[in-house]
C-alpha cells in the first residue's frame, strides 16, 4: 500500500509529452499544477480551477480530462498529453491548423483545452454531424464566444478524416 | 485545500480499514471531492485513493442483470454494448449529464456519492445544515431558484444533482456497499435520502462503509423508455428537472409504469402509488396528466423555483408521451418530441 512519506511527498512516475518523469509530488498537488508550476508545461491553462470551463483539458492515456480536478498522485503511471505534445515536431496537428484556418479563437485562453478537447473527441470517434460536435465539446467553454469557428474547425478536420478513410478503403 | 495523509491501498480490506477515521475519504475519479476540497467544504484528514481497488468490471448478475464495479468510469458505462443495447435509459441518463471529460473521470460509485450543488452548501461563509449541522439554512427566504419542491424539511432544500441516479432509481437498481462489518445490498430507493433534520446525511451508507458496485436487475423496457432533462443550457447544466420513464405496455394498456425525477427533491423522487395507478390505463394524455398531478399533489415552491411545479408536470407529461411512443430524447440533438 503507497503512502505518503512524513514529508508529505509521495514518489510518481509520469510520461509527459513523451519524456518519462520521476516525481516527488505532494498528494495535494492537481495535475494542473503540476504541470504548470513544475514542469513549466505553460499551455495548459487555468479557467476555473472548479472542473467547469474545460480550459485545463489535457488527454490522459489519451482519454481527454480536467487537470485541474485530478491529484497528480492519483495517476502515477499515466501518460499525459498537453498542447505542447499535439504537435509532430514542426508539423502542427490538423485541429491546431484548422483552428489557425478557421479563426476559432479570439482571446486564446480557451484554446489549448478546446484542441486538447477536440483530439479526444475524435479519438473517441463519436461525433458525426454538427449537433454531435457542438455536445461533445460543451464541456469547454469560451468566454469570447468563437464557438462557430471552433465548431467549424473541428468540423473541417472530422470531414477530412472520413475522406481519407474513404480514400483508403 | 487543507493537507492530508494519503493511502493508496490495492485491496478493498485495506481501503474499508484505511476508511474508518471518522475524516477520512474515498477518492476516486474526484470530480466531486477535489472540488469540495478546493471550496474547503470538506476537508479530510486522509485520502484513501481506491483507483487501484479491483472494482473495474462490469459482469452478469446471477438473476440475469448487471453488476457494475464500482470504478467503471460514466463514460465506460454509457457506451459499454451490454448498457446501450439492455440499459439505454441509463446510457442515455449518463450522457445527459456533466462533460465528456468530467464523465472520462468520473465513476459509478462517485456519481452516487456527488453532493449537491446548492450555492450555499459551497460557500463556507454561509449558514448550511448541511455542510454545518445546526447553522441554519441561507437557502431557504434565500436565493433557492434550483432548489427542492417536494421532500424538503425545514432544515434544508438542497436537491440532488446526479442525473445517473435518475435512472438507476427508475431500474430499481442495488447498491452493493461493504465496510468493517461486512457486505450489505441496498435498494435504490433506500440509498439516497430525505434532509429531514439531519440533512447533513445524503445516504444510508454507513460510516466507512465503501460503495463496491452496483447491479441492475434482469427487468428490460424494450423502447418504451425515455430520459428528458431540462435545464438553463442546452448541454452541460444541472438539470432544473428531469424524468426518467419507463414502461411496459401490454394490448393498449400500461401495465407496469416506472418514472423518477430529479432536480427536484434530495434524491430521485418515485411515487409508487402513483406509479401503480398508471397500470391498466391507456397510455395516453389525461392519465399522464392525472399522474403528474397526483405526483405535484405534496409540492411546495421556495419562491424563486415555483416555476419548478409547473415545469415538472409538463416534464412529465412530455416524457410519458415520449416513452409510450417509443421515441426517447436524443442527447445530443436536442429538439423535444
Amino acid at each position: 500500500m503507497k503512502q505518503s512519506a512524513v514529508n508529505g511527498k509521495v514518489p510518481i512516475s509520469l510520461v509527459i509529452n513523451k519524456v518519462r518523469h520521476e516525481l516527488d509530488v505532494e498528494p495535494w498537488v492537481t495535475l494542473l499544477d503540476l504541470v504548470r508550476e513544475q514542469l513549466q508545461c505553460t499551455g495548459t491553462k487555468k479557467g476555473c480551477d472548479q472542473g467547469q470551463c474545460g480550459a485545463c483539458t489535457v488527454l490522459i492515456d489519451g482519454q481527454r480530462i480536467n487537470s485541474c480536478l485530478v491529484l497528480a498522485v492519483t495517476r502515477d503511471g499515466a501518460e499525459i498529453t498537453t498542447i505542447e505534445g499535439l504537435a509532430d515536431g514542426a508539423d502542427l496537428h490538423p485541429l491546431q491548423t484548422a483552428f489557425i484556418e478557421h479563426d476559432a479563437f479570439q482571446c486564446g485562453y480557451c484554446t489549448p483545452g478546446q484542441i486538447c478537447s477536440a483530439a479526444g473527441l475524435l479519438r473517441e470517434g463519436r461525433a458525426h454531424t454538427r449537433a454531435e460536435i457542438r455536445e461533445y465539446m460543451s464541456g469547454n467553454l469560451c468566454r469570447c464566444g468563437a464557438y462557430t469557428n471552433i465548431a467549424d474547425a473541428i468540423e473541417d478536420v472530422l470531414r477530412q478524416r472520413v475522406s481519407t478513410k474513404e480514400a483508403a478503403e | 485545500m487543507n493537507r492530508f495523509e494519503y493511502v493508496r491501498p490495492d485491496t478493498v480490506a485495506h481501503a474499508v480499514k484505511a476508511l474508518a477515521d471518522r475524516d477520512a475519504r474515498a477518492l476516486a475519479g474526484g470530480t466531486n471531492l477535489v472540488d469540495l476540497m478546493k471550496y474547503e467544504v470538506t476537508r479530510p484528514s486522509r485520502v484513501v485513493d481506491i483507483n487501484h481497488l479491483p472494482l473495474r468490471q462490469i459482469e452478469p448478475a446471477p438473476d440475469g442483470g448487471l453488476t457494475i464495479g464500482a470504478l467503471v468510469t460514466n463514460s465506460e458505462l454509457a457506451w459499454d454494448p451490454r448498457i446501450t443495447k439492455r440499459y439505454p435509459l441509463l446510457a442515455s441518463a449518463i450522457l445527459a449529464g456533466a462533460s465528456p471529460q468530467l464523465r472520462n473521470a468520473a465513476t459509478t460509485g462517485g456519481n452516487l456519492l456527488q453532493r449537491t450543488r446548492c450555492y450555499y452548501f459551497y460557500d463556507p461563509s454561509t449558514a448550511c445544515n448541511k455542510r454545518e449541522p445546526g447553522s441554519g439554512c441561507s437557502a431557504i427566504g434565500g436565493v433557492n431558484r434550483i432548489h427542492a419542491i417536494l421532500g424538503a424539511s425545514d432544515g434544508c432544500i438542497a436537491v440532488h444533482p446526479s442525473d445517473m441516479c435518475v435512472a438507476l432509481a427508475a431500474l430499481e437498481a442495488v447498491v452493493n456497499v461493504e465496510g468493517k462489518d461486512g457486505k450489505r445490498s441496498i435498494p435504490f430507493s433506500a440509498f439516497h435520502r430525505l434532509p429531514g433534520s439531519e440533512p447533513q446525511h445524503d445516504n444510508t451508507m454507513l460510516q466507512g462503509e465503501l460503495i463496491t458496485s452496483i447491479t441492475l436487475p434482469a427487468s428490460d423496457f424494450g423502447s418504451n423508455h425515455t430520459y428528458l432533462k431540462v435545464r438553463d443550457r442546452l448541454s452541460y447544466a444541472f438539470a432544473l428537472v428531469s424524468v426518467a420513464a419507463a414502461l411496459k405496455l401490454e394490448g393498449g394498456e400500461i401495465r407496469t409504469a416506472r418514472v423518477a425525477l430529479g432536480g427536484v427533491a434530495h434524491k430521485p423522487w418515485r411515487d409508487p402509488d402513483a406509479e401503480q395507478a398508471l397500470q391498466g390505463q391507456p397510455p395516453a394524455e389525461a392519465a399522464f396528466a392525472q399522474f403528474a398531478d397526483q405526483i405535484l399533489r405534496q409540492a411546495r415552491g421556495q419562491g424563486e423555483n415555483d416555476f419548478k411545479i409547473e415545469l415538472a408536470r409538463r416534464t412529465m407529461i412530455r416524457a410519458l408521451r415520449q416513452a409510450a411512443a417509443g421515441t426517447p430524447q436524443k442527447q445530443s440533438d436536442k429538439f423535444v418530441l
